[in-house]
């Protein structure tokens, strides 16, 4: 396991949950605010199940800030690989936005179900994603 | 009080790659057209509000245009920088206080996707650095939905493009001169899926200014004026879906674009079906698709009819859209953009679009322009 990409994007522990914050009017938030924007919001434990909301391929290098393959140094285009993100919607609480992994492009619909999970990212950190909830979505079927 | 408006002169700078020109260079050229246009000297201009993204303050310009002393505002407002100086110098007349303003945007990025700092969103650092601030993938992100949601297909995307680039042949300011065929541009390289390389606009160079008038002063000039019916410029209201967005809420929202249209339809008094020609915010393919829809032309899905009939070309018996080639064929030098859909309209309605000209009379000009973090500017300009 690497270092988390931000210490407290998600919870710690064997079933780790992302982090977001719960507004005085009940309105959950992601990510959990910070600064000044932070008063009076409870962090909150989102939920590690949900569904598919929009997705598509990043096919091509970003450029700065990214830091993921293909943005070290001596590294380039070659280096990179593609990934998937997408939207969950996590039920009665927020849509946030994600890597997807374990998935492949012809396979993503709206509402696949979806669940948490913790990724390695590069040489140095991990970060969070989404990957297909399989066993619940052949129960269902 | 509220003066009508009218924009008597409107100057371009060509689109695209100027190596020999610096972005506020391009400014300059382009007020001088305006100018030229109008029949003034600067030192007629009275006041002045204009701006870049990424190629300097637009008040600078006055050590080549000649320091008069008149008050310039720079405009900072992202994609809507246009659009904002257009509402700025459009207020400074209506309210009475001046009679000739100035409303300038240029810019000049370097090649490639824009690259945005996530402090500058009030977004946390991981967002950036895991691969999620990209303005492209928002726009995937949005039209993949909506495919799924209101039956939009694939080749839907490659018409707008097709059509932007024919549009662009015949369009002297445009950057992409060279048509492309469906073909080439359903299997170019994919950028964020559904969108291939030619369904999405690059940040590019240029500049366009517009000089505008009170009534009495077109009148005294002669000048061939248009008049600006409506300006509205909205930021986004609670629960929109957005660029550069980590949580969305599970609410659906309202839409910048949406409010800005109703609102600069309802200070126009007309609906749009009076609009003779429309340029709506085109930074990809899907975003024409959903913004003919958000501004009220047709309904959400009825766009896989338009675009297999042709009802948005010149000519092509409905609404032409993006007579130009839009942002598709003439990049997006963000800081110009808004007003290039000004220029084209005022061009359109004073009947010198020459072979992209709309046949028939043209009314009623629409422009609109998206921008981040969730704003939309639209202009309805007439030809009385």
């Amino acid at each position: 396991m690497g270092e988390k990409i931000d210490p407290n994007l998600w919870s710690d522990g064997a079933q780790p949950h992302l982090m977001g914050g719960r507004l005085p009017s009940g309105q959950i938030v992601f990510p959990m605010p910070t600064g000044d924007a932070a008063e009076g919001v409870e962090p909150y434990k989102l939920s590690r199940r949900g569904k598919l909301w929009s997705w598509t391929s990043q096919g091509f290098l970003p450029k700065e800030p990214y830091e993921g393959p293909g943005s070290g140094p001596g590294e380039g285009p070659p280096d990179f690989q593609p990934f998937l993100i997408g939207y969950v919607e996590l039920p009665g609480e927020v849509i946030v936005e994600s890597r997807i992994v374990d998935a492949r492009l012809e396979d993503m619909h709206l509402g696949m179900e979806l669940e948490f999970c913790i990724v390695p990212f590069n040489a140095r950190y991990d970060t969070f994603a989404f990957r297909p909830a399989a066993q619940v979505e052949s129960q269902a079927a | 009080m509220s003066e009508n408006v009218y924009i008597i002169g409107a100057g371009i700078h060509p689109f695209g790659r100027t190596d020999s020109r610096s972005g506020r260079e391009q400014g300059v050229y382009a007020v001088r057209e305006a100018l030229t246009d109008a029949g003034l000297e600067w030192p007629d201009i009275e006041c002045a509000y204009g701006g870049s993204a990424a190629a300097g303050n637009a008040d600078i310009m006055v050590n080549e245009l000649g320091l008069t002393s008149l008050p310039f505002t720079n405009v900072a407002n992202g994609c809507a920088t246009g659009g904002s100086a257009l509402a700025a110098s459009q207020q400074a007349i209506a309210s009475g206080m001046y009679d000739l303003a100035l409303a300038v945007g240029f810019d000049k990025h370097p090649r490639g996707a824009f690259n945005a700092k996530p402090s500058d969103y009030g977004l946390p650092e991981w967002y950036g650095q895991t691969g999620m601030m990209l303005t492209t993938q928002f726009f995937a992100l949005k039209i993949q939905r909506y495919m799924q949601l209101h039956g939009i297909s694939r080749t839907t995307l490659g018409r707008v493009a097709e059509k932007a680039f024919r549009n662009g042949t015949i369009t002297p300011h445009a950057w992409r001169r060279s048509p492309v065929d469906l073909d080439t541009i359903m299997n170019a390289p994919m950028i964020n899926d559904p969108l291939t390389k030619y369904m999405f606009c690059s940040p590019a160079e240029g500049a366009v200014a517009l000089i505008l008038a009170s009534e009495k002063k077109m009148k005294e000039l002669g000048a061939d004026g248009v008049k600006i019916r409506a300006v509205s410029v909205k930021t986004r209201p609670p629960n929109s879906f957005e660029v550069f967005q980590a949580g969305i809420s599970i609410e659906e929202g309202g839409k910048p674009t949406v409010l800005a249209s109703k609102a600069a339809f309802e200070k126009a008094g007309i609906g749009p079906e009076d609009i003779s020609v429309a340029q709506l915010q085109d930074t990809e393919s899907g975003a024409e698709i959903m913004h003919m829809a958000e501004n009220g032309f047709c309904k959400d899905g009825d766009q896989e009819e338009w675009l297999a009939n042709g009802w948005t070309e010149i000519g092509g018996g409905k609404l032409p859209v993006n007579t130009d080639g839009g942002c598709l064929a003439c990049g997006e030098p963000i800081g110009a953009s808004g007003l290039r859909q000004v220029y084209e309209n005022v061009t359109q309605l004073r009947g010198r679009a020459g072979e992209r000209q709309v046949p028939g009379k043209v009314r009623f000009g629409y422009s609109h322009v998206y921008g981040a973090p969730g704003l939309s500017g639209v202009a309805i300009l007439e030809r009385e």
